[in-house]
């Protein structure tokens, strides 16, 4: 087995894994902590596809800010151990062939792309942040610029909302 | 055996180097806290640490080995595996941000291979370190949530909230070296100081950042050097550990070894906040003066000898028998570097680089142990007042500013 692939394997079930336990613990920290593994393992992949300046936004936005935010409201709420309801059992029951039945479907669509597993799997030249910029700032920069908008407005939106209970 | 070495030179040559820094830095580490003590104690008319070993230069050893030997208790009801991984994470993520920084420009050549100093020189270097840094927070929260106790709990929750907060400016206030070198390796930026376009036309130190054209980085370094001191949580910044309010905040129920843990993450953090600041505003490795002068390139020898010199005068009048012995050699270590250095052109030549870079690490530690003297610690509603409606706008202007006179200038 080559490097890479051995590499690509490891963060796969880093991912996996980490996927795994976010759903089986119990303890929202532990559920954070676990997403945070999962990120980080995501970061990893595109580090290995040559991704550099993406993997690196990856641990800084996901694995750094939303997560801390997600650790600190968890914390500032003290949220305990969730608890098992019958409603939760019935979840876990009708959980499982659904699961399967989506893993089944990502399985067969994969095993049709051979050529991007193929990619995933091997490294990749290092892209120059130049070209992404590139594409970001010049091809595709109304998108861009109305996607930040709309996120705006969504802050906004939530300032207003949170502000219309506290009166 | 040899050809295992041949085959594996790069990553052999990687892990000596990342043994090698790991001990030199663990080592500074300790000598930081004795330096700190020392210095905070002379602004406080005191002597500081003067029992153990001549000047207390034992200290930080004695220090380690309380440290090691102390008991370790785990508070009841404390999450057990949140709890040990923190102070982990806060160390391990402190040292990996140390990776990523050159020390020199010059490779040694050893057997064929060029063997710069730094582990390792990423396309993306200063990304890499913000995503280190974005990551330790968790350490601190963690630890303070882990411990099962209100105190930490509460140290936890500010810090997170006060690096959370400071993330953003640090990050912005950088934007504006990053447009003026257009890379995010901090060899090119340090690269990019020696051929910048000076102020007023001078070269040496007015061709660094902070000083140089389109839009010298005053205010950028000023909102990176606060932003970075609160991120590393020290004083005027130390509201996580405030003592009065919350004993020691995130890490009251750490004792023996974790604690630390925290203090060697803290204090190699400062170390990575003082190269930040070296590199990104202050040229990094270059000389202050302009490379035309050549009699500035003794100047290594010409502080190491007369330093030298004094300490085997101060070690000779010294009261005990040990630091008789000790501070002479000393002394005499550090004068037969700086005689070294002026006997042999070709070494002098090789350690100019790191000997700047070094010195001005030197006088950033110093700043802030200076600031540990003699300011007080922000009030928490003032340091979230000052940090988004002071250090964010102002940094943001700086990129906005930057960007405009490095658009006016460049040519159509």
């Amino acid at each position: 087995m080559n490097a890479p692939l051995l590499i690509f394997f490891v963060l796969a079930a880093m991912a996996v894994i980490g996927a795994l336990s976010l759903i089986i613990q119990r303890h929202p920290i532990h559920s954070a902590l676990s997403l945070i593994v999962v990120m980080i393992a995501l970061a990893g992949l595109y580090l290995l596809m040559g991704a550099e300046f993406v993997a690196a936004v990856q641990i800084i936005v996901y694995g750094g800010a939303i997560m801390v935010l997600f650790v600190f409201v968890i914390m500032l709420l003290n949220a305990g151990v969730e608890e098992r309801t019958n409603l939760s059992k019935l979840a876990g029951w009708a959980g499982v062939p659904l699961a399967v039945a989506l893993t089944g479907f990502l399985a067969a669509a994969v095993a049709r792309s051979q050529d991007a597993v193929q990619a995933a799997t091997q490294y990749g030249a290092p892209a120059p942040t130049k070209a992404l910029a590139n594409l970001l700032f010049q091809d595709f920069v109304y998108p861009f610029e109305l996607t930040s908008f709309l996120i705006l407005v969504a802050i906004l939106g939530a300032i207003v909302l949170a502000q219309r209970e506290t009166r | 055996v040899n050809d295992f070495l041949a085959q594996h030179a790069e990553i052999l040559i990687t892990l000596v180097k990342i043994a090698i820094l790991l001990f030199v830095v663990l080592t500074v580490n300790a000598y930081l806290t004795w330096f700190e003590r020392k210095v905070v104690a002379h602004i406080q008319s005191r002597w500081g640490p003067h029992r153990v070993g001549p000047h207390g230069l034992l200290q930080p050893l004695a220090d380690g080995l309380k440290f090691l030997f102390k008991e370790d208790p785990t508070p009841a009801g404390a999450d057990k595996f949140v709890y040990y991984l923190a102070p982990l994470l806060a160390l391990a993520l402190a040292l990996t941000s140390i990776a990523v920084i050159p020390f020199g420009p010059n490779p040694i050549h050893f057997k064929g291979h060029d063997i710069y100093l730094g582990i390792t020189d990423l396309n993306i270097g200063i990304l890499a370190l913000f995503a280190i840094t974005a990551l330790g927070v968790y350490g601190v929260a963690l630890a303070g949530w882990s411990s099962n106790s209100k105190y930490p709990l509460l140290g936890g929750l500010r810090s997170s909230a006060q690096m959370v907060s400071y993330e953003l400016a640090l990050t912005m206030s950088v934007v504006g070296v990053l447009l003026m070198a257009g890379k995010f390796s901090l060899r090119d930026i340090i690269d990019g100081q020696a051929t910048a376009q000076g102020l007023f036309g001078l070269s040496g130190i007015f061709r660094w950042n902070i000083f140089a054209g389109p839009f010298p980085q005053i205010l950028g370094f000023l909102c990176f050097f606060v932003a970075a001191v609160a991120e590393t949580n020290r004083v005027p910044f130390d509201l996580p550990e405030a003592e009065s309010e919350l004993v020691a905040g995130f890490h009251t129920e750490y004792a023996s070894f974790k604690f630390a843990m925290f203090f060697i993450a803290e204090y190699t953090s400062m170390i990575t906040v003082s190269c930040l600041c070296s590199i990104l505003f202050f040229g990094g490795w270059l000389s202050p003066f302009p490379s035309s002068w050549t009699l500035t390139t003794y100047l290594p020898s010409l502080l190491l000898i007369p330093f030298g010199l004094w300490v085997i005068w101060d070690g000779m009048r010294y009261e005990t028998i040990f630091g008789k012995l000790i501070l002479p050699a000393v002394g005499i270590v550090f004068t037969a570097l700086g005689a070294a250095f002026l006997l042999f052109p070709a070494v002098n030549a090789f350690i100019q680089g790191p000997f700047w870079l070094l010195s001005k690490i030197f006088v950033f530690l110093f700043v802030y142990v200076w600031m540990r003297g003699t300011l007080p610690r922000f009030r928490y509603d003032q340091l979230m007042a000052f940090g988004w409606k002071l250090l964010l706008p102002v940094s943001l202007a700086n990129v906005v500013l930057t960007a405009s006179a490095i658009l006016w200038s460049s040519p159509r």
